[in-house]
């Protein structure tokens, strides 16, 4: 990973700012999944928790969010160790004062990031979904944009100490992770995970003997459509990223969104042949959380992999997904409705992890002949991958954990019969729906 | 014995970032990331089963 900020042409910069602006679609379709996997009575409720942790993201991402992840070539507060420098936060101002946004690297980095913190935050309302009151995921929204997903982003896209693995102590490249399989996808899975398991499971999900009820979602054309939205958003996001943060051309974008599609491609497929070989038909909801992993996971490696390691990485992530979906809800009792934790921390930790085993060309060599990676590549990802389960999840769950003493994020159980429709907007999202009674009476 | 999980977690991550800074050798450094990656996994295992107890809490 370059310390310092990496340059562009007008073209490759203009290039950049179009593939920034289809990353809102992959919000757009996260939203749509996580409402389609959850109860009908909630569907309002979700697409405006969507829009309001997006904008609360944007918000506080400005505010602070940015100041903390800073940019390579940017102040930041080091500290040195065994003469090495360990730089664990960005010294940015507040509120991007005196910041000029233009076409540079930094100022797409500072729309990227702002995105991307509104997509990582998307991702654990799946997870909370119909029970997770809106003034609770908003503020638990602030914390992650403001704070745990800009910290990681310095230390991996901001020159910070997990990006300079490689220059101060020959670890391959240092971490790369071009796309965000770790800065996105990770971090807002195991928030995810923190959720359910601070917020607990649905009522009635489990009986007393600890057996799971099936609770299906709502609209499977929701997710399917949903998971098409994504791949958009993802071929934007990840090219995006390679280009801002591991240092490749803008040529190589065709690579990219190739290698995204089938990583994807292959993921959903092995998730529908796993679930039609355990259950006797491919199951709608898997397949669709199986394209969501792939794509969490090609986020990783897609700058650089080959179209055959693209696949093989998907292929994975196919088998992982609905194998991690019944792991957590059947061995875990972890309720997971939009199956977020599997799709996205599960997903992305492969997809960061995938780097150090399918690198087969340095990140700045695509397109040209390429070097090896050095050696050490694997290590410097497994130092990434012990620091999201290590340092980021106990400090996601502290602050949640923290704020649900002061303010209980779990609705009342009046909330959860009624229905977040109409508990907490007042309305329903389908109201032709519903049956009045005196509709039918004889007069 | 979630506290405690969570403390092997931050501690497998602390014996990974000391593996990385102190140890030079590749052999070493390599054990001692991979043994705090254990130590990780231990903590996650303990935070697991921490939890399954708030099960039917809210029923």
């Amino acid at each position: 990973m370059p310390a310092s900020s990496p340059t562009l042409s007008d073209t490759g910069a203009v290039l950049c700012a179009v593939l920034i602006l289809l990353v809102p679609l992959a919000g757009a379709g996260l939203a749509l999944i996580n409402t389609g996997l959850g109860r009908s009575r909630s569907a309002a409720h979700m697409m405006t928790a969507s829009l309001c942790v997006v904008s609360v993201a944007a918000i506080a991402y400005c505010a602070c969010g940015f100041a903390f992840q800073g940019f390579a070539g940017l102040p930041a507060h080091v500290v040195m160790i065994g003469g090495k420098p360990w730089s664990w936060l960005g010294r940015g101002p507040i509120f991007m004062r005196h910041m000029t946004l233009g076409a540079s690297p930094a100022s797409l980095a500072t729309l990227l990031g702002m995105f991307s913190a509104g997509l990582a935050a998307l991702i654990p309302l799946g997870a909370g979904a119909d029970r997770w009151r809106l003034g609770a995921c908003s503020l638990s929204t602030a914390l992650l944009a403001g704070l745990t997903y800009p910290l990681f982003a310095h230390w991996s896209w901001g020159g910070g100490w997990l990006a300079q693995l490689g220059a101060n102590y020959g670890l391959g490249q240092g971490f790369v992770d071009g796309g965000g399989a770790g800065a996105i996808q990770a971090v807002g899975g195991l928030t995810a995970l923190a959720m359910a398991w601070i917020l607990g499971a649905r009522r009635g999900k489990y009986a007393h003997d600890g057996m799971p009820s099936a609770i299906p979602g709502h609209n499977a054309v929701y997710v399917v459509f949903g998971c098409v939205l994504a791949l958009v958003g993802w071929c934007g996001l990840n090219s995006a990223g390679a280009i801002l943060f591991s240092g490749t051309d803008a040529g190589a974008v065709v690579r990219v969104a190739m290698n995204s599609l089938l990583s994807a491609a292959s993921a959903a497929l092995t998730a529908a042949l796993v679930t039609h070989t355990r259950f006797g038909k491919p199951d709608a909801s898997l397949t669709a959380n199986g394209w969501i992993g792939g794509l969490a996971a090609s986020s990783g490696a897609c700058a650089f992999a080959l179209p055959v390691e693209a696949i093989a990485i998907g292929i994975i992530a196919g088998l992982l997904v609905p194998v991690a979906v019944e792991w957590f809800e059947l061995r875990m009792s972890v309720d997971d409705p939009g199956g977020s934790i599997s799709a996205h921390a599960m997903g992305g930790l492969w997809g960061v992890l995938s780097v150090g085993i399918f690198a087969s060309m340095s990140p700045h060599a695509i397109g040209a002949a390429g070097e090896p990676v050095r050696a050490g590549q694997w290590l410097a990802q497994v130092v990434g991958i012990a620091t999201l389960i290590g340092f980021m999840l106990p400090l996601t769950y502290g602050l949640n954990w923290a704020l649900d003493r002061v303010y209980p994020q779990r609705v009342p159980a009046e909330g959860e019969r009624q229905g977040m429709d109409l508990y907490e907007l007042g309305a329903g999202a389908y109201p032709e729906f519903l049956t009045h009674g005196d509709e039918f009476t004889e007069r | 014995m979630k506290i405690l999980g969570f403390l092997l977690l931050v501690s497998g991550w602390a014996i990974t970032l000391t593996a990385v800074a102190l140890l030079a050798q590749d052999v070493p450094r390599a054990a001692f990331i991979l043994a705090g990656v254990g130590v990780e996994i231990v903590g996650l295992v303990l935070v697991i089963r921490a939890h399954p107890v708030r099960r039917g809490e809210h029923d």
